[in-house]
């Protein structure tokens, strides 16, 4: 007989036939067989069998997550912790498109199976779905189509990859189709890396198509800020990714992956020296910033300016972090803490100081 | 860091010595700064020289703050 795969697959309120925005607020429920997709899904690969259908609102699991992935795990654990031989194997999201919370959906509902059950869990989605910046590193997430439209590829490339899993198969994010996990792989290649860059410098040169080994993080944009209008009564605060701490690094800022920021007093200082401050960066050579801080963060010369009156007053901390191998979303959550604390006190500047 | 706390509204002068991460990064007003380990000061200048070339960057860095602009710029 033919092997047959038993899978579980979610679906959204709309997906799954129950009704449109009016039933975004559908408490998850578990219907026996395929619908919808599932119903596609089962064509396309005639030896899956789609056990049972989840359907959960859009909303529910937005506004509750915990309840709703509390509740959603009591409807799965008869299936997938049965003693059966033909319990489903793996579970399928989706496809979730470009659809925010339903894309959160499929996400956190695969970050959860996968966990609790140790097995395999797919969902796919348009790259620029805001979940996948905060599920791709734990999930596969197939790459799909903005739309609909994508939906038979899609379906098709999250079935294939669950059972690639499923038979410990090597995967790859290119040939796969899902959205890489952002870790590195050691592996062994024929060529040293210096006559791979070759290999590369001389394709493009001719004018070909180059792959890098090495993809760059894409990075967002903010609109740039009003300029200050009236600098002699703005209030001006300092900032550093460049390690300055107090003499003893209090709050122990790691010299690289910065888990956190600190925030430390500048009343009644005129300038930082080696006796009060020194560097907890791990990036660069310490000798400089240790034997004067100020060329890391200039406090001496600010003062100097807020005396002359060339900006209004100084922000009564400074906040420091270190800049090294520090994560996006890491910095992203100190900058918004820092914002936070100026807003609070009326900053209108800021000077942010980089090694 | 510069892009959160500019999404709050308060306008940051990022100032660095590896401007490409910076714009790649994506802050709105760079001002590039003397070498890495040491971005406001230099060593191989007297301590009055190498104070005067601090206070020109952060003067430049106050000008930059106060400058209008409607896309990245390196000041």
């Amino acid at each position: 007989m033919e092997h047959r795969y038993r899978v579980i697959h979610c679906l959204n309120q709309f997906f799954g036939g129950m009704g449109g925005e009016e039933k975004a607020y559908q408490p998850p429920q578990l219907f026996e067989g395929a619908r919808g997709p599932g119903m596609l899904l089962e064509n396309l690969f005639p030896n899956i069998q789609v056990a049972a259908t989840l359907v959960v609102g859009d909303n529910y699991l937005a506004d509750k997550t915990e309840r709703a992935l509390r509740e959603i795990l009591a409807l799965l654990t008869p299936w997938y912790a049965a003693e059966s031989a033909d319990k489903p194997k793996f579970l399928l999201a989706g496809p979730a498109f470009n659809a925010g919370r339903y894309g959160i959906a499929c996400g956190a509902i695969c970050q959860m199976v996968q966990k609790e059950f140790s097995i395999p869990a797919v969902t796919a989605m348009y790259p620029q779905n805001p979940a996948v910046i905060e599920y791709k590193k734990n999930v596969f997430i197939v790459r799909a189509g903005k739309d609909v439209m994508d939906m038979e590829e899609a379906l098709r490339n999250m079935a294939v990859l669950g059972i690639k899993q499923l038979n410990g198969e090597e995967l790859d994010p290119d040939r796969d189709h899902y959205i890489p996990h952002g870790q590195r792989k050691n592996y062994f290649a024929e060529k040293t890396g210096a006559s791979r860059a070759i290999d590369m410098l001389l394709r493009k040169l001719a004018g070909k198509q180059i792959h890098t080994e090495c993809t760059m993080p894409l990075f967002d944009r903010v609109e740039p800020a009003p300029p200050v209008r009236d600098m002699a009564s703005a209030r001006l605060a300092l900032v550093t990714s460049g390690g300055i701490v107090p003499r003893g690094n209090p709050d122990r800022i790691e010299a690289a992956s910065a888990s956190r920021f600190g925030t430390y007093s500048l009343n009644g200082l005129s300038r930082f020296s080696s006796e009060t401050h020194q560097t907890a960066h791990g990036g660069y050579d310490p000798t400089f910033a240790n034997d004067d801080p100020n060329r890391i963060l200039p406090l001496d010369v600010v003062r100097e300016l807020e005396a002359e009156g060339a900006f209004g007053s100084l922000h009564d901390s400074y906040y420091a972090t270190v800049g090294n191998g520090t994560s996006v979303a890491n910095a992203d959550r100190y900058g918004f803490e820092i914002a936070k604390l100026l807003l609070a006190d009326g900053v209108q500047a800021v000077i942010l100081t980089s090694t | 860091m510069s892009k959160q706390i500019e999404r709050a509204g308060i306008p940051v002068v990022h100032a660095c010595s590896i401007v490409p991460i910076s714009k790649t990064v994506g802050a709105n007003r760079i001002i590039p700064t003397i070498a890495i380990p040491h971005p406001f000061g230099d060593p191989n200048k007297s301590p009055k020289e190498e104070k005067e070339v601090r206070k020109a960057l952060v003067k430049k860095a106050l000008k930059a703050l106060a400058t209008p602009i409607d896309k990245q710029s390196v000041f």
